[in-house]
């Protein structure tokens, strides 16, 4: 099944290029599965401090959306079993190409050290067991955002491994992601054509919204998208993509609908304060269209086909879209991870084009 | 470009302004200065407010932490002749707004005071009650046109409870304010008292976008940019649906009627679907829901429609108006701030004549009992 595929040529794209851009392989825990791949010191704390159950709350293991029923292993979390990923990513849903973001809380630990060494024993794992086991999986690089410094420090240390091929963060962090003192990190992303993959998730450090702490994980998952929308603006107002033109950013599972109003707003609202921001100097759906792609799982699409079609025309850029399946999290029921009443077109672009855009290391040999 | 935006308007009017009278369904009157209110404070919170001020979880006593791209917000036409700060001279009022749009009804959101973001609660409930009072005495009673709301701040649940009860006995209010961002979101337990008294009094729920409820104003963090700020009141409205609807407060409280006033439209449809799509997943987390959670939101929530949403293409709004649905949408200007939306001019494609009789009068009349 393509095991010796090394690069994704063009001409292989043509007939049957499948690039699934956001699937997730679970670590099992830090005294387990990553105790191999830290170093004598974190070996010691992680054992003797018994520091281990990272999941994400945005992900409990059990809760229906983290694993569909059908991808759910005999043993373990979903996502953590390869060839049942193998079967269900590739075999079931036709990918010829996956990107594992492992979803691990490396990113939300407060100590900046720990979190440098969890997040390179992650990419060392991801490497060593997950990208060395099947040629047709690429990871995204887990970077510790709470210190740039260490951030920059784990992008440079994968940027010669060709299999990396984007740097992935949580929606909701420290501080919104167009601050200034996340710019280096984008100036090395850029620099080894690695887009930022913004992924839906959470580090608990503020609340979802601004207005307060919901009660129900359902209500929390509704509000990533209102998170993923103040990172879009916070990475535009800021200036990012005028400092760093050649940046995509690449957000994953956010959902797709909330995209044209949400767009019109931001030319609205920029037409009538742009004196505060002069840097920005057009309109920031145009900044969107080219600098701004999402993976197409979940959709949150109209129940109609005209619906999806006006929400398709509305976003006014089928450079946006990229497939995803979002294995194993359960966004849809059989066999076809495309949503529905999508136009044949687009779903070329999304599955191919698209992808060998955005990633640009696709290409490249691995 | 602008003959092609006006157009359908021009068309409109012609056929329809001298019949419809609008029903303006956010209107901001403004005090002169925080002096006003002494007539309606005891002298210990008159020297309270003199001497310590408002307490709200933001950095300054003087103005907004993100400075507005104009002088309070407002419109730079706006500031009264005879001097004092925009909305504050009903003369003038009437003149620039109510007369020449031929306004039947406006709706007073009062923004001053901060009501339902100080930290001290006497104090609080001591204000709201004021400026409830200012309202009756200074607008509505000068001003038939002009309708108040009740103005409470929900953290203090008990004090919202006996304010509403008081200002009810009175009877000139035609519904009951809270603000999206106060300690917890609007759908938890500890504000449902509000919404059983205003369910039981058949006052309609009115969420203004606004407040300091302490939280960063977006699930990232603080930003930089008063335009992140600015489009973040639509993201609060869009979470405040979502905790309403998805706590029940439709399902255990079903006459309740429920405003959003100032978030715009744009957001509800793609809200209502993302909901809908992601609650099978969710739903042994939330039984206490009945229905799929757009059901809900077409029967008990209507929205404001300024800021109104500008698509390139005039084709794109009438979608996003027949997706929301024209019965859920209440015409407001938001008078006089900056991002004022004319009456003539918002909806940039056409509207019939029944759903331009509904926006802009209609649907405010049934559901504020005008």
């Amino acid at each position: 099944m393509g095991r010796q595929t090394k690069t994704i040529s063009r001409e292989r794209r043509m007939a049957a290029t499948r690039i699934d851009c956001d699937i997730h392989p679970a670590v099992g825990g830090t005294r387990t599965t990553l105790l191999p791949y830290l170093d004598d010191h974190w070996k010691e704390q992680v054992v003797s401090r018994a520091i281990d159950g990272l999941d994400l709350t945005s992900y409990p293991p059990n809760m229906p959306l983290s694993g569909r029923a059908d991808w759910r292993p005999a043993h373990g979390k979903p996502g953590s079993d390869l060839a049942m990923l193998q079967r269900g990513a590739f075999d079931q849903l036709g990918a010829s190409h996956a990107i594992c973001n492992v979803l691990y809380g490396a990113q939300a630990v407060y100590d900046p050290y720990m979190a440098a060494a969890f997040c390179k024993a992650i990419n060392d794992w991801i490497a060593a067991e997950w990208l060395a086991s099947d040629s047709r999986l690429r990871a995204s690089i887990v970077v510790p955002m709470q210190a740039p410094d260490l951030a920059i420090e784990e992008i440079e240390r994968r940027a010669g491994d060709h299999r990396f091929v984007s740097v992935l963060v949580l929606a909701q962090g420290e501080t919104l992601l167009g601050r200034r003192h996340y710019w280096p990190v984008y100036q090395a992303a850029e620099r080894h054509k690695l887009p930022i993959a913004i992924h839906a998730g959470s580090q608990y450090r503020t609340a979802p919204s601004s207005i307060g702490w919901p009660s129900y994980r359902y209500e929390y998952y509704l509000a990533e998208a209102q998170a993923f929308q103040a990172q879009v603006l916070s990475l535009i107002y800021e200036g990012v993509f005028g400092k760093f033109p050649g940046l995509k950013v690449v957000l994953m599972e956010s959902g797709v609908s909330w995209l044209p109003a949400f767009m019109w707003r931001a030319n609205k609202t920029w037409r009538g304060v742009r004196v505060e921001v002069p840097w920005v100097d057009r309109e920031p759906a145009a900044i969107m269209r080219d600098h701004i792609r999402f993976t197409t799982q979940p959709f949150d699409s109209p129940p109609d086909a005209a619906g999806v079609a006006e929400i398709i025309d509305m976003i006014g850029s089928d450079k946006m879209f990229l497939f995803s399946s979002d294995y194993p999290h359960w966004q849809f029921d059989g066999d076809d991870a495309i949503p529905p009443h999508l136009p044949a077109s687009l779903v070329s672009r999304m599955c191919a084009d698209n992808p060998l855009e955005t990633f640009p290391r696709l290409s490249l040999a691995a | 470009m602008s003959d092609v935006i006006d157009r359908p308007m021009l068309e409109q009017e012609a056929t329809a302004k001298s019949r419809l009278r609008i029903i303006d369904c956010d209107i901001h009157p403004s005090l002169h200065a925080r002096s006003d209110l002494n007539p309606f404070l005891a002298k210990r919170w008159q020297d309270h407010l003199k001497t310590y001020g408002d307490h709200l979880r933001t950095p300054y006593i003087g103005t907004t932490p993100y400075p507005r791209s104009s002088p309070l917000i407002a419109r730079r036409d706006a500031w009264p002749p005879t001097g004092g700060p925009p909305g504050s001279d009903l003369a003038f009022m009437r003149q620039q707004h109510l007369d020449p749009f031929d306004v039947e009804f406006g709706m007073l959101q009062v923004l001053d005071m901060f009501i339902f973001s100080q930290q001290n609660l006497e104090f609080g409930a001591a204000i709201q009650r004021a400026v409830n009072e200012w309202q009756l005495a200074h607008w509505t009673s000068r001003e038939p046109r002009l309708k108040a709301a009740i103005l409470v701040g929900q953290d203090d649940t008990q004090a919202a409870v006996a304010e509403i009860e008081r200002c009810a006995k009175i009877g000139q209010y035609v519904q009951i304010n809270v603000s999206p961002r106060a300690n917890e979101p609007l759908g938890r337990r500890r504000y449902w008292p509000i919404y059983a008294l205003a369910e039981e009094l058949g006052l309609p729920l009115g969420i203004h976008v606004g407040g300091y409820g302490g939280h960063a104003p977006t699930g990232g963090g603080w930003p930089s940019y008063y335009a992140e700020e600015h489009q973040s009141n639509a993201h609060s409205m869009a979470a405040t649906l979502t905790s309403l609807v998805i706590e029940g407060v439709p399902e255990r409280f079903p006459r309740l009627k429920i405003v959003f006033i100032e978030g715009g439209f744009g957001w509800i449809s793609s809200t209502m679907w993302r909901m809908d799509q992601h609650f099978e997943r969710f739903r042994d987390e939330v039984p206490h829901l009945k229905r799929r959670p757009s059901e809900y939101v077409r029967e008990h929530f209507w929205f404001t429609t300024q800021p109104i949403d500008e698509p390139d293409e005039a084709r794109h709004l009438r979608s996003l108006i027949e997706w929301v649905g024209v019965d859920r949408l209440l015409f407001s200007s938001d008078y006089p701030h900056w991002d004022f939306d004319d009456p003539r001019f918002a909806f940039k494609t056409p509207l019939t004549e029944v759903e331009r009789a509904k926006i802009f009068n209609g649907n405010a009349r049934a559901l504020y009992k005008l």
